[in-house]
C-alpha cells in the first residue's frame, strides 16, 4: 500500500493489507494528533487497508506560540 | 468500528468520551459540544452578534462554521501578518470562506498598521518573532472588537491549545498567567473586549475531522515561525499521555479551570488604566504595544542589519 504523509511531504511504501491502527505504529505516528483519509472517506483505526490502495495522513497539530 | 448513534459504519473514534461516530452524528457531536461550552460558560447570549478571529487554519474556520450553523451573527477578522510564503494563502481561505456564505470580513494588515510586518517587527526588536506576533494579535484584535461595537470576540484555541499552554505555565510556575487562564476572560474595562473560547472541548483532531466533513477548505501549512516552537514540544507529550490514558487532557484543563484558577484569580489584584500614549487599557502608563513600537521605530535597518539609533538625550 501506499501512504501518503504531509509535513513533510513524503509517500512510504508499505507491503501487504494491513489495519490503520498497525500501520500508524509501524510509522511511529501517534493516532491522537492525525486523521486517515482513503480518498474522501475517513478511517478508523480497525479499518483495513489493501494490498494495492493508497491512504493519507493528514496532520492536525499546529503549534503557533499564541 | 461502529456509530454509537446509529450503528452505521464509524468515521471517527473519540476515545476520551469512549465513543465513535459515523459523519452526519460526528458533526453533531461537535455542534453539541460547542453550544454546551457557549452555554454552560455563557460565552454567547443567543443569536448575538460576534466578531470571530480567523486565520483560515481549520480551527478558526471550523470556529466560523459552527457558530454560523448555531445562527450568531458573525463577521469575521483577519490579521494579515505579512509572512512570506505563509500569510498570503491563509488570507486567501478567510476570505473564500466568508465570500462563500456571504458573511462580513474585516482584514487588518499588520504591515499598514505598524509600518512592519511580523518578521520585521521580530528583527526589529530583536525579539522572536511569536512574541510581537502575539502582543499585536491581541492589541488589534482588542482594538477591533471595540471599534466595530461588538459585545464579545471569539477565537479558535482548542483543547489541545489551551491544555498546551497551560502545561507551559505550570512548568515555569506562571502563576499570574495561570489565574488569567479561563474559556472566558470578562471585559473588566471599557477598553477591554470579552474574549471567549467555544472549541475548548473540541481537540486539533476533531476539527480537521469537522472540516473535512463538512467541506470547510483551510489553509493546511503551518506558520514557518512555529516550527520548533516549544508549545508543539508540550502538544506531543500531552498526546502520548493521551494516547495510554484517553481524557487526561480533558480533564488536566477542566479541572485546573475549576478548581485551581479560582484560587489563583482571588490571589491577583490587577489595576487597569488607559495607555498614556494610545487609549488602549494597560496595568503600567505605556502599555506593551506602544513599548514594542517604539522601540521598533527607533531601531534603524542598515544593509540587512540591525543597529539601534541612541536618541540623544538633552541635558536639563
Ligand atoms: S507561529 Fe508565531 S509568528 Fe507564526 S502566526 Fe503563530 S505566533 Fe505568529
Ligand atoms: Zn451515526
Ligand atoms: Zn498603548
Amino acid at each position: 500500500m501506499k501512504v501518503l504523509i504531509r509535513r513533510p511531504r513524503r509517500e512510504v511504501e508499505l507491503p501487504g493489507r494491513r489495519r490503520v491502527r498497525e500501520v500508524l505504529k509501524e510509522l511511529q505516528i501517534n493516532p491522537e494528533t492525525v486523521i486517515v483519509v482513503r480518498g474522501e472517506t475517513l478511517l478508523t483505526s480497525d479499518d483495513v487497508v489493501g494490498e494495492e490502495e493508497r491512504i493519507e495522513v493528514i496532520p492536525a497539530i499546529s503549534g503557533g506560540a499564541q | 468500528m461502529k456509530c454509537s448513534t446509529c450503528q452505521g459504519k464509524a468515521a471517527i473514534e473519540i476515545r476520551r468520551h469512549n465513543a465513535a461516530f459515523c459523519g452526519p452524528c460526528f458533526l453533531g457531536h461537535l455542534e453539541r459540544q460547542i453550544q454546551r461550552a457557549i452555554e454552560s460558560e455563557r460565552m454567547l447570549a443567543p443569536a448575538e452578534r460576534v466578531l470571530v478571529a480567523v486565520s483560515g487554519g481549520k480551527d478558526s474556520l471550523c470556529l466560523w462554521e459552527v457558530l454560523r450553523r448555531l445562527g450568531y451573527e458573525t463577521t469575521g477578522l483577519h490579521l494579515d501578518l505579512g509572512i512570506d510564503g505563509y500569510s498570503p494563502e491563509g488570507r486567501k481561505k478567510t476570505e473564500a470562506y466568508a465570500e462563500a456564505h456571504e458573511l462580513p470580513l474585516q482584514v487588518i494588515e499588520v504591515k499598514q498598521e505598524t509600518g512592519f510586518t511580523i518578521p520585521e517587527l521580530g528583527e526589529r526588536t530583536r525579539r522572536p518573532p511569536c512574541s510581537g506576533c502575539g502582543l499585536s494579535k491581541r492589541y488589534l484584535m482588542n482594538r477591533a472588537t471595540l471599534a466595530g461595537g461588538f459585545p464579545v470576540l471569539a477565537t479558535g484555541h482548542n483543547l489541545d491549545d489551551v491544555a498546551a499552554i497551560l502545561f507551559g505555565n505550570v512548568l515555569h510556575w506562571q502563576t499570574e498567567q495561570l489565574s488569567r487562564m479561563t474559556p472566558v476572560r470578562p471585559a473588566t474595562h471599557a477598553k477591554l473586549a470579552k474574549t471567549v473560547k467555544p472549541l475548548i472541548r473540541v481537540t486539533e483532531r476533531e476539527a480537521v475531522a469537522y472540516c473535512l466533513l463538512r467541506g470547510v477548505d483551510y489553509h493546511e501549512d503551518e506558520c514557518p515561525n512555529a516550527a520548533g516552537a516549544t508549545l508543539l514540544l508540550y502538544k506531543d507529550v500531552i498526546n502520548q499521555i493521551e494516547a495510554v490514558s484517553p481524557g487526561s487532557k480533558q480533564a488536566f484543563y477542566q479541572e485546573f479551570v475549576k478548581k485551581v484558577q479560582p484560587h489563583l484569580a482571588a490571589g491577583e489584584t490587577v489595576t487597569l488604566r488607559e495607555c498614556d500614549v494610545c487609549g488602549q487599557v494597560t496595568t503600567g502608563e505605556v502599555c506593551a504595544y506602544c513599548r514594542m513600537m517604539e522601540r521598533a521605530r527607533q531601531t534603524t535597518v542598515r544593509r540587512g542589519r540591525v543597529t539601534r539609533t541612541v536618541l540623544e538625550v538633552p541635558p536639563a
